[in-house]
């Protein structure tokens, strides 16, 4: 079974994040990490290929950097990646970016195509039901449990009340939401195994994209009116009356 | 003219399809696509918040409704020539607009927490970095504009708007990528207030120490009561399910009293309850982000100030 799973290289979120005064670019260091996002879902990959005999190959578009955070995920056991790192592919909207990844999809071959939710840093959470739109297949969101029984996937939906069992025939894309899996943690054998995986990098041309325009331009960028801090009191054992007196006066006790 | 898309719930309509409707009169004649069990009160209720008219979508069954329903959109779309197409970031909401930006080649701005159109030109604004920044974004590309707003961007006000002229439209056979099917729905046992209408949500983080300690922020909110939230953090850790999770990638909420306890402040978090209109912080960190924007910030251990706190109310 052959299993690609969306990844993506982020600055690390426990630095400040930055826009490029003149692109409107999010800045992105030479090294990324692998969106924590992402870790859900190379590791239900993982099973999967590991119950079918099946491959993992990781499908990831932005700036490669050192490709830190794509070792990352290789190392947790991914069996090879296809990176499309090209200059007129920045700022690409969800549209193109799904564009660029369902090609390098197609192009691979695919029983299964899996990614998170949503990235991190830019959060359209529209991505993974583009790719399904332009494969033509079925696209199962928000999954927080998954499995694969011959040619079905089953997944466990989450819903505003609850969630849903939905089944469907592959080939189908499934988006995972955080705690669907345990991911694992990469073994030393792992790290010095994805040194030497194949990783193919793309240009956007090699996959026969053409116009990559976005559509859309960013004109301004402004600070945001900030919300002031209010009373700030050390606790001294009785700290939670100041909060009882806040409750009283809001009128709730 | 203004399309949007709206489900139902429960044989009324959801919340923030009301929400969306408050905008969308303000820019222009509103139709509304309707998914869901349509009565004489739903309608009512579209056209009390301003649809004029209401496109109900039929014979989803329990196929997962997105590719039919952009699809169908689609056909519309090419037929009337909306200026703009609003969404809720809802799960299927994001669905839909999603296979429809791919449907119509066409852009989708997400996370919009205000839209405006100008002479036909459509432009979102977004806050991004925890709501620190504020940025607006032009879309360039024909018409029409597909734009996903966040939850709780509009505030829902009737209008008083009579009942819509109605019209049906069957959803198309999407194929192999219309095929997913629901076989089982599992409502799971909600106690208390939910979280995105509650007056008051008190949440927990990392600073809980562990998943057991939740129990202090039920105990909480059930003196309270309130609604329980999370942050991502402790979310992706598996303490409590992805359904409680507010921020970015979980939802907003605005209550009256947001009380957070054991929880930092990253970006990420900020962004879905910084608009909540007073914030209790209980952190031990005095340094922690969240005592930025706290009203009243208590510096100190949560597992001492919570049961303190539990027992005097």
């Amino acid at each position: 079974m052959n299993i690609i799973v969306c990844v993506k290289q982020i600055p690390d979120p426990a630095n400040p994040y930055s826009l490029d005064p003149e692109t409107h670019l999010l800045i992105r260091p030479e090294e990324q990490v692998l969106d924590d996002t992402d870790r859900y879902g190379v590791e239900v990959g993982l099973q999967i290929a590991a119950a079918t005999g099946g491959s993992v190959t990781l499908v990831s578009m932005g700036p490669a950097g050192n490709m830190q955070g794509i070792r990352q995920a290789l190392a947790m056991g991914a069996d090879q990646a296809v990176m499309i790192d090209d200059a007129g592919l920045r700022g690409s909207a969800a549209l193109n970016t799904a564009k660029v990844l369902a090609a390098a999809i197609r192009e691979q071959g695919f029983d299964i195509v899996i990614a998170g939710t949503e990235s991190t840093d830019g959060y359209t959470g529209v991505v993974p039901q583009q790719i399904a739109e332009l494969l033509d297949v079925p696209a199962l969101t928000f999954a927080k449990h998954v499995e694969v029984d011959g040619t079905t996937v089953i997944i466990h939906q989450q819903t505003a009340a609850g969630y849903n069992v939905v089944r469907s025939d592959l080939p189908a894309v499934i988006s995972v939401t955080a705690g669907v899996v345990e991911p694992r943690y990469p073994t030393f054998k792992g790290i010095m195994a994805a040194k030497s995986k194949p990783v193919v990098t793309h240009t956007a041309e090699d996959l026969g994209m053409g116009d990559t325009d976005p559509g859309q331009a960013i004109t301004s960028v402004d600070d945001a009116t900030e919300r002031e801090g209010g009373v700030k009191i050390e606790d001294d054992g009785e700290a939670h009356a100041h909060i009882v007196e806040k409750l009283q006066e809001l009128k709730v006790v | 003219m203004i399309w949007v898309f709206i489900q139902g719930a429960n044989g009324a309509v959801e919340a923030v399809g009301l929400e969306l409707l408050t905008k969308a009169r303000t820019l222009g004649p509103v139709t509304a696509f309707f998914l869901g069990e349509s009565n004489d009160s739903v309608l009512a209720e579209l056209g009390n918040y301003g649809a004029t008219e209401v496109v109900q979508l039929t014979g989803a069954g329990d196929a997962l409704p997105a590719a039919a329903v952009a699809a169908a959109i689609a056909s519309e779309a090419r037929a009337h020539d909306p200026v703009l197409i609003l969404f809720s970031s809802t799960y299927t909401g994001r669905d839909v607009a999603g296979r429809l930006s791919v449907r119509l080649d066409r852009p989708v701005l997400a996370n919009g927490v205000d839209v405006a159109v100008d002479g036909g030109e459509t432009t979102v604004t977004n806050e991004i970095f925890g709501g620190t920044k504020v940025v607006r974004t032009k879309i360039t590309a024909p018409g029409p504009a597909l734009v996903l707003a966040r939850p709780k961007a509009f505030a829902a006000e009737p209008a008083g708007g009579s009942v819509p002229a109605t019209r049906e439209v069957a959803l198309p056979d999407a194929g192999h990528a219309g095929s997913a099917t629901v076989t089982d729905r599992h409502t799971e046992a909600a106690s208390g207030p939910k979280l995105e209408e509650a007056d008051i949500v008190v949440s927990g983080g990392r600073g809980l120490g562990s998943a057991e300690k939740y129990e202090l922020v039920e105990s909480l909110a059930a003196k309270l009561n309130a609604a329980t939230g999370a942050t991502r953090a402790i979310v992706d850790a598996g303490w409590v399910p992805y359904a409680k999770q507010v921020g970015q990638t979980g939802k907003t909420v605005k209550p009256k009293i947001y009380i957070a306890c054991g929880i930092s402040g990253a970006m990420q978090h900020l962004v879905g309850m910084k608009d909540s209109d007073t914030i209790i912080a209980i952190n031990k960190d005095p340094e922690a982000p969240i005592f930025d924007i706290a009203d009243l910030g208590i510096v100190g251990d949560v597992h001492s100030v919570v049961p303190k706190l539990i027992d005097a109310l």
